[in-house]
């Protein structure tokens, strides 16, 4: 009964505008001193009580970083980041890593209960669940600034051999995965940011699924930064083997703060033979103010390598929030006939800039990709899709459809569009289509003959517009990415 | 100046300083041109990183290449013997020279040598093979069309023998309502740089069809540089084909400033062999009501690579604006590469803007229908590279010069087809085995 | 009901209405005929508030209050539907959702409560069924993809799940066939009563046939040229417009 499910009642409830997840948390942190060097590097692989060939990994990500110059190619501005006015690592203070919920402060399951993030596992298993298709629970690890503080159904997942934990206990518990996999998509040299990240990594999901396995539940991380100051660097590696099937969800909020803040993530998927990962993010981190005061620098690298013939890795995202977003959920499309994709909804107001888009490498023969980028800019917001699709001359018969629509709202914001497509295999096909527009004033109309006041018309339209992309969600996140919509596009129309 | 020439960048600046007494014009502006070329030098002639508008095109060729004079007065005739026939003034150049006795020039014409004035719309300052321009230009065409005039169709003719470096300077003028068509031809032998820089004013209501064919010898480079500026209600119509050349590039910049300007950016290439070709252009509609159309095709056989940039840019407040770009590619050949960069660029909500790009090989359908109509492998791909192209060549509307444009697609083909395709052909079998 | 004084209207400053003096009475159906352009359309829009039309002369109240002062979503809430001669299509806009997020804003103006999504599928179904149309109907984007059959028949049943108090069909019955008419007409039929009242927008008496109007009235060059009784309809297939429209000023 997709038309019951498919409905934008919701909106009325989130009626009051503004930024609705911006509330502090009072926890007593451990902070480290701000700046970075070698000794925060060795502090943060300490309180991790990581071992010593991870430190190693970090410090040389480090001298890496500090020989890089910082990426000056998106379409974005900012003043310049003083690397060393940030806290590298900030945790709630506590005795030792909680070992079940009921350890847990309760400060911070009622800040997660805030948000409508659902941390007791009683709750959802006793849990009424309205519809008849019978969804079952989802397994979440929350991400509290610097560390993870708690990951639940953690048992129910062992059960079927699927590995769900904090990586920083990943570390410790599956050294040899960890080694094997961390840095082998995302080198940890790729880039500027991705270097950063892996000196200072302090949290972040580790997801293993073994062969043949089809993961019970969906996983999901939420990340919050709640500290001031600091940036917050998560990774996230995610293992596919033969066969195996795993949906994961992340979505992200941060208090409402003037001062701007870092958040500089890696995340790593591997998926090999028949494989297939969908990762789904929902991203709300602080916009901004209507100024363009305050806000997060969301620049995050994600890659998925498909690793296996008929490997499938799916990336979806709802961004709306921070106020900078550069990142580019990719896909390496190495095993023959495997299959990447990228669904993407990016909603800029005030004076948020998103430069964002993916990349497809395709090297297998018979690999396929798909690109479908939907742009809403509204007030005087700048938003870029940016994306590389490159057919390499192994890659025979590979296919690529791309569809970019931006649509603008209002005179003073401004979209923009900038494929990279690169073809050395005659046998492979490109196909690339874009388009611009604002809303038609007919379509407009007719809503409002109808009866729908002016912001649910545009609401509705806005979300007709992105449909493709947010019925690839799964249901619930789909649910509160429209919500998101709408709530993000108040007051930007009339 | 027949001196033996330093490579790359050094090389033009050295020259620069040798001949900088002797240029006529500002000196003042060619001195800022070469500081601009200084700092800059060629896009990829050393290990620096080259800007992203050279992306995907490296001049290292270039520099690598000792560019040296011959010896003078040679032969031309066989040469002139290609210039396309027509019934309509001629204006010659020989290796950057105007040549009277070989012109038939229109009223309004003069040069560069006689009126060394750089127009207002090149930008040395941004694109470095305009600073070189700036910094060695010698000669050029002037052309002015008064008001409501009809100039017909005029032949601008570049022939190099082989001369180290030309750097030509064209202004086209075109006042309110006036009518031009200019078909820009570029041929020579040897090895040469032609680095011609145009500036083209289109007045109100005006209206110029600029039919350009890049036929230059096959170890020549060639990077044309176009500055156009279209006024209210005014057309700029460009067709370019790129036939010739070892490595080029078309690069446009063209500006609609008036209210419902229009501007027409269309092409084709056709490579082989090495061949490098890159077409650029930058569309910027900065008032309402404008139009811009390109469609720009590439047919790509042995180890040639193809670039399109294309950007279209809509200003605040260039409201109403249609923008509408398209690069489709062919790739004939296993080796062949095609990099293609769309691009748009929107800071006005009414627009209508859009863009698309295909890459791949002939239909397979649209072949074996063909095939099975009894038409033989070979020529049935024939059929179908001559029909895709001949799409491209429609939107050159005059029909003498599209029958040029036509002949020198055949000549083209004559030359190449068989081997592109025998080569395509292999590459299948080997698959199929 | 609805009561039309002295009404002028003008598109980019092109005046397109020229004193339009027209009242229907409640429950009465009243047709309007008249050659392409005279403004027949643009009556349709000026009454449902379409905004690039401007009013330059004259009044209109609806049961009493000023229509032309509501923007369009309230005169929709009042009662005021127009089926659109072209119906818009709205990209992945479900057709089921768009419905119900316009009725329940109409009835939380009325300060009824909501429908959810169970009451409302129960309706809609219910209203499908009547006209005869597939249950997918619902189910698919807002015209999008539909035959020109379908939109005119989709704006019949947002018609009859909204229930407006003043329906304006816009040639509805154009290029329908004799089955489609038939359900446009039984459409209207079914809600005709004392609170509800009809424009009827068209060209050809067969859709009156179905749909017996009060009255006729024949809109020329911005003006009512001449009111009759059901027959002046059947006078006008034969005999055209060319007694009627005056001659060009």
């Amino acid at each position: 009964m997709p038309a019951a499910t498919e409905t934008i009642d919701t909106v009325q409830a989130l009626a009051d505008t503004g930024y609705k997840w911006g509330f502090e948390t009072n926890i007593e942190m451990d902070l480290a001193p701000k700046g970075l060097n070698e000794d925060i590097i060795r502090l943060i692989s300490e309180r991790k009580e990581e071992p010593s060939w991870m430190l190693d990994w970090r410090l040389k990500a480090y001298a890496a970083w500090l020989k890089m110059p910082e990426p000056d190619w998106a379409h974005v501005t900012h003043p310049p980041i003083d690397y060393q006015d940030l806290h590298y690592y900030a945790a709630p203070k506590k005795k030792a890593g909680p070992k079940s919920l009921d350890e847990v402060d309760p400060e911070l399951l009622a800040m997660y209960e805030k948000l409508g993030i659902p941390l007791k596992e009683r709750a959802i298993l006793a849990g009424v669940e309205p519809d008849e298709n019978e969804r079952p629970p989802i397994a979440v690890d929350a991400v509290f600034d610097s560390v993870s503080v708690a990951t639940t159904f953690r048992e129910t997942l062992s059960k079927s051999g699927v590995i769900f934990c904090p990586i920083s206990e990943a570390v410790r518990d599956h050294p040899d995965l960890v080694k094997q996999y961390i840095g082998s998509v995302v080198p940890v040299a790729d880039n500027f940011f991705a270097a950063l990240n892996s000196a200072v990594f302090t949290d972040g999901s580790f997801v293993y699924i073994p062969k043949g396995v089809r993961c019970p539940m969906e996983l999901s991380t939420y990340f919050r930064i709640n500290a001031r100051n600091t940036g917050q660097f998560e990774r996230t590696l995610i293992i596919a083997e033969a066969g195996s099937h795993v949906s994961y969800l992340e979505g992200c909020t941060a208090p409402q703060r003037d001062e701007n803040q870092l958040h500089a993530a890696v995340v790593e998927l591997v998926a090999m033979d028949d494989a297939s990962i969908k990762y789904s993010t929902v991203q709300n981190w602080y916009p901004g103010d209507a100024e363009g005061r305050g806000g997060i620098y969301n620049f995050v690298t994600k890659r998925g390598a498909c690793r296996g013939a008929r490997s499938k890795i799916s990336w979806t995202q709802v961004e709306t929030g921070s106020a900078i977003t550069w990142k580019y959920p990719s896909c390496l499309l190495l095993g023959e006939d495997s299959v990447g994709e990228f669904y993407s909804v990016a909603v800029t107001t005030m004076h948020q800039q998103a430069d964002t888009g993916t990349k497809m490498i395709h090297v297998g023969k018979g690999s396929t990709s798909t690109i479908v980028s939907k742009g809403i800019s509204a007030g005087k917001s700048n938003n870029t899709y940016r994306g590389l699709v490159r057919i390499l001359p192994s890659a025979k018969g590979a296919r690529n459809h791309t569809q970019c629509d931006s649509l603008l709202i209002g005179d003073q914001c401004g979209a923009h569009t900038v494929p990279y497509i690169e073809s050395r295999n005659p046998s492979a096909k490109v196909e690339h289509e874009a388009t611009t527009s604002k809303i038609a004033e007919d379509q407009l109309f007719y809503c409002r003959q109808r009866g729908l006041s002016e912001e649910d018309a545009v609401n509705l339209i806005v979300n007709g517009f992105c449909k493709e992309v947010l019925k690839e969600l799964p249901m619930e996140f789909a649910v509160e990415a429209q919500k998101l919509l709408a709530v993000s596009l108040e007051g930007s129309v009339g | 100046m027949n001196a033996p020439v330093s490579l790359g960048a050094a090389g033009f600046l050295a020259r620069y300083d040798a001949a900088r007494h002797l240029l006529s014009g500002d000196p003042s502006v060619r001195d800022a041109a070469a500081e601009a070329f200084r700092r800059s030098g060629l896009p990829g002639g050393t290990s620096a990183r080259r800007p992203e508008a050279w992306k995907y095109t490296s001049l290292r060729p270039i520099a690598e290449t000792a560019l040296q004079s011959l010896a003078d007065d040679r032969d031309v005739s066989a040469l002139l013997a290609r210039v396309p026939a027509l019934d309509s003034p001629l204006v010659v150049f020989v290796d950057g020279r105007f040549r009277a006795d070989l012109s038939n020039p229109p009223a309004g014409f003069s040069t560069f040598a006689k009126q060394p004035e750089f127009g207002d719309l090149a930008r040395p300052d941004r694109d470095p093979m305009t600073a070189l321009n700036t910094m060695l230009a010698e000669d050029g065409a002037r052309l002015r069309i008064a008001a409501g005039g009809d100039a017909g169709v005029v032949r601008l003719v570049s022939l190099a023998t082989g001369a180290e470096t030309l750097h030509p300077r064209h202004v086209l003028h075109l006042e309110p309502g006036a009518r031009l068509t200019v078909l820009d031809v570029s041929i020579g032998d040897g090895t040469y740089l032609h680095n011609p820089v145009t500036e083209a004013h289109v007045g109100a209501d005006a209206h110029l069809i600029h039919v350009r064919l890049q036929d230059e010898s096959a170890d020549a480079f060639h990077l044309a540089t176009l500055y156009v500026d279209v006024a209210a209600a005014g057309t700029y119509d460009g067709f370019t084909l790129n036939l010739g050349g070892r490595l080029t590039r078309a690069e446009f910049h063209v500006g609609l400033t008036g209210a419902a300007a229009v501007a027409h950016l269309n092409g084709a290439q056709l490579l082989t062999g090495t061949q490098h070709a890159d077409f650029t252009s930058v569309v910027r509609h900065a008032e309402p009501h404008g139009t811009s159309r390109q469609t720009v095709r590439n047919v790509l056989a042995g180890r040639s690579r193809g670039v399109f940039q294309g950007r279209i840019e809509v200003a605040r407040g260039a409201q109403k604006t249609d923008g509408y770009q398209m690069n489709q590619a062919l790739l004939l050949s296993p080796d062949a590469e095609i990099d293609s960069k769309p691009e748009l660029e929107i800071f006005a909500d009414d627009v209508k803007c859009s863009h698309g790009a295909t890459v791949g090989e002939l239909d397979a359908e649209q072949l074996f229908y063909l095939r099975s109509r009894g038409i033989p492998d070979q020529e049935a791909r024939a059929l179908l590279v001559r029909a895709f192209l001949q799409e491209g060549l429609d939107d050159v509307t005059d029909a003498r010069i599209h029958a040029i444009m036509e002949a020198s697609v055949q000549g083209w083909w004559d030359r190449q087809s068989a081997q592109a395709i025998t080569e395509r052909a292999n590459a299948t079998k080997a698959v199929g085995a | 009901m609805l009561q039309i004084r002295g009404l002028a209207a003008s598109i980019n400053e092109k005046p397109i209405l020229r004193g339009i003096d027209l009242t229907v009475p409640a429950g009465e159906v009243h047709a309007i005929m008249g050659p392409n352009g005279s403004g027949k359309s643009t009556l349709g829009y000026v009454l449902s508030g379409r905004e690039d039309y401007v009013v330059t002369a004259g009044t209109v109240t609806f049961n009493g209050v000023d229509l032309l002062g509501m923007k369009p979503e309230e005169r929709a809430a009042a009662g005021v539907f127009l089926a659109f001669q072209a119906p818009i299509e709205l990209p992945g806009v479900n057709n089921a959702n768009f419905l119900r997020t316009a009725l329940n804003a109409i009835r939380r103006s009325h300060g009824e409560s909501e429908l959810d999504a169970v009451q409302f599928l129960k309706l809609a179904r219910a209203e499908a069924k009547r006209l005869a149309m597939p249950d997918d109907m619902l189910r698919r984007n807002v015209n999008v993809g539909f035959s020109g059959g379908e939109k005119k028949r989709n704006e019949v049943l947002q018609m009859a799940i909204l229930r407006p108090k003043l329906a304006i069909l816009d040639e509805t019955d154009s290029g329908l066939d004799i089955d489609a008419l038939k359900i446009v007409a039984d459409g209207v039929n079914a809600l005709r009563g004392p609170d509800f009242s009809a424009l009827v927008i068209t060209h050809h008496q067969r859709l009156l046939d179905h749909l017996v109007p009060n009255r006729v009235h024949v809109l020329a060059q911005g003006r009512i040229v001449r009111s009759g009784g059901p027959d002046l309809a059947r006078d006008l297939e034969k005999s055209g417009y060319a007694g009627l429209v005056p001659e060009a000023a």
